[in-house]
């Protein structure tokens, strides 16, 4: 499957494609523009070292070029190239500071994309940096005018880099002995209409949602700190609803104060203003930036306090099959710089995501070692180290008739969050809240006492409501709701299996 | 007020039958199982009493031997609470794997939500168990006397 390397031929692959160079073969230390594969960013040979951190990129080359040649310029770009030859490169060991592409193949059934292999020495990170990870594999190749397109589609952390990361300040065992809930997923719900609702008319969205049987409620991404809610008046009524809803039920509940805002110094007071009231849990968006994720993250631990993640944005690079960074890179680089929480998909609902994909997402978010499976779209082998697993959440269209769906693709420990499905039940906000936690409940209990509950998932729910009007009645409003389209991002190898 | 700690508890309470399938499967994971009991129901009261020791290495077909233990703490302690603990000790879990209550008192009183203002509209919230202002033991008295 390997092309015939670049480096090896005298004029192979005369670039056609406009702005590449010439590519006679000349003395390395040459002024001028040389071929990156020629320069030693692509070698066959290399066998990359435990240490090394190894990415997976699926290049599209424009029309003409060799993809060996835009291969070793990934690998050149993302390391210590810039477009001629420096003298300045031997004043150091420039070999081992290059990143080197070791394996290009086809993409079967994608004509024009191969996966490139590329290398890189540890050395060449800051210690416990994301900003610095990042700048380096995807700071500046992105734009190359050789590639028509480009995908980060997996990195290999190796665990003499991940052991320089604080990882999630408290990870899925000390979350789930902190809330003192055992053996089911936890439940959610988004405070709907996500914009608009004065302060304490959301309190009062949390209070019946967690008094009706939910463990979470959560801000949405985009409540801030707006002009019809501002964020401390929120809190305080918030924390009111939090704290009657633990009254009557006994349990530990919380919800999710989104701590997002234009400055770090305005995150930390949200932060610490949300510790003050007694929260057990915040929030804090993508959009914010992994400098900033890190940061409240190590306060987050230092306060004892859950961190939650919503990856707003993500959609616009995660997306699409031939560019971008894929979401399983974005959730290995969220369990490094550490939140507890990271929405990873939901198989059944309204977003994008294809059960194999999702099922390599949940994977890398919640196991300490996860073997190379190109049928989920993992193109490495991953150990943690025990580096904590992070909790999975599952939103976005779910609802309690998908119960026996629900528990099958994304298991126990995953956060579902019935957002619509909690607050727009016909008889309240609790009665949507207690027809989600009776549908748990009791799938967990038949799966326990060995049914076939994926099969018979809709009789298990029917027997629930007999003695539950309101899990009865959200089966009967939303018996009939699926989002059935095509997934965009597929894995290339396997036939993607159908939901039912 | 019905208690809503535990795996199970918005279901119907479990016959005897419901948790001994309940203990096959998790005797059927490997996981030790332990009978806990207590009359403060408070969520941070994180040490329950210990009914005697976890019970482990059980093959699943002494799933009796749990049910028993189970059926022995609710005669001994017939107004506490009493659940029923698995645990998975194994490499990266190390922790509860399914915990669900196994008897309640006659009568759940709940509990008491008390405010008290602060600085700035802050307000300090504090749970306090209507049982726990009876001395240990004489919590929950039969019949709901003690209330």
């Amino acid at each position: 499957m390997t092309p015939t390397p670049f480096a090896t031929t005298e004029t192979t692959a005369t670039a056609t494609a406009p702005g590449t160079r010439t590519t006679e073969k000349k003395d390395r230390w040459a002024s001028g523009v040389a071929p990156y594969a020629e320069m030693g960013y692509f070698n066959a040979d290399y066998e990359p070292k435990d240490t090394d951190i190894l990415c997976a990129f699926r290049i599209t080359p424009q029309p003409g070029v060799d993809p060996v040649e835009a291969a070793a310029a990934v690998a050149g770009e993302s390391s210590t190239a810039t477009w001629t030859v420096v003298w300045t490169d031997r004043l150091t060991d420039h070999e081992s500071y290059q990143a080197k592409a070791y394996e290009v193949a086809e993409v079967p059934g994608r004509e024009g994309e191969y996966i490139a292999k590329i290398a890189y020495d540890i050395d060449l990170f800051e210690e416990g940096s994301i900003a610095n990870l990042t700048s380096s594999i995807i700071g500046n190749v992105f734009g190359f005018k050789a590639l028509r397109a480009l995908r980060l589609e997996d990195m290999r952390i190796p665990p003499q880099y991940v052991k320089t990361f604080q990882g999630p300040p408290h990870g899925i065992v000390m979350e789930r002995e902190y809330l003192d809930k055992f053996g089911r997923p936890l439940l959610g719900a988004t405070v709907k209409p996500k914009l608009g609702l004065s302060a304490k008319n959301y309190g009062r969205v949390v209070f019946e949602a967690l008094r009706g049987g939910l463990d979470f409620t959560k801000d949405d991404e985009n409540i801030n700190s707006q002009p019809f809610m501002r964020w401390r008046d929120r809190y305080l009524y918030a924390i009111e609803g939090v704290s009657r809803a633990a009254a009557a039920s006994g349990e530990v509940k919380g919800h999710y104060m989104n701590v997002t805002a234009a400055t770090m110094e305005d995150m930390y007071e949200r932060a610490e203003f949300a510790k003050e009231l007694g929260s057990v849990i915040i929030m804090m968006d993508l959009t914010v930036g992994y400098t900033a994720m890190q940061s409240m993250s190590k306060w987050a631990r230092r306060n004892g306090m859950i961190l939650h993640l919503h990856r707003a944005g993500h959609g616009t690079y995660t997306r699409q099959k031939a560019h971008g960074v894929s979401f399983r890179v974005i959730a290995k680089w969220c369990r490094l710089l550490g939140v507890d929480h990271i929405h990873a998909g939901t198989v059944v609902g309204k977003l994008e995501g294809d059960p194999s994909m999702i099922k390599g997402y949940y994977d890398t978010l919640r196991e300490n070692f996860v073997p190379e499976n190109p049928e989920n779209g993992i193109y490495f082998d991953q150990d943690w180290a025990w580096l904590p697993a992070v909790m999975p959440v599952a939103s976005g269209g779910i609802h309690a008739g998908q119960m026996h769906q629900l528990l099958r693709y994304l298991g126990e420990d995953v956060i579902l969050q019935f957002g619509g499905g909690t607050i727009g039940h016909p008889m309240g906000i609790g009665a949507g809240a207690t027809a989600n936690r009776v549908a748990v409940e009791a799938m967990i209990q038949a799966r326990n006492e060995g049914r076939d509950y994926f099969q018979e998932g809709p009789d298990i729910l029917a027997e629930a409501a007999k003695g539950c009007p309101e899990l009865n009645a959200a089966l009967q409003v939303w018996k009939d709701v699926t989002f059935d389209f095509q997934s965009t991002d597929t894995p290339d190898y396997v036939v993607t299996p159908t939901l039912a | 007020m019905r208690l809503t700690q535990g795996t199970f508890s918005f279901l119907d309470d479990f016959t005897d039958e419901q948790i001994e399938a309940q203990i096959r499967y998790a005797l059927d994971h490997g996981w030790a199982m332990s009978v806990e009991y207590t009359d403060d129901p408070h969520p941070r009261n994180s040490y329950w009493e210990m009914w005697g020791m976890p019970m482990f290495d059980l093959p699943v077909s002494d799933a009796r031997v749990v049910l028993r233990e189970v059926r022995a703490c609710r005669e001994a302690q017939p107004e506490h609470y009493v659940k029923l603990t698995a645990y998975d000790p194994s490499r990266g879990r190390q922790t509860t794997a399914l915990s669900f209550l196994v008897q309640r008192p006659s009568r759940e009183p709940g509990f008491r939500l008390d405010r008290t203002e602060a600085h700035d509209r802050v307000i300090r919230y504090q749970l306090h168990p209507y049982a726990a202002d009876n001395p240990e033991g004489r919590r929950y008295e039969q019949n709901g006397s003690s209330r």
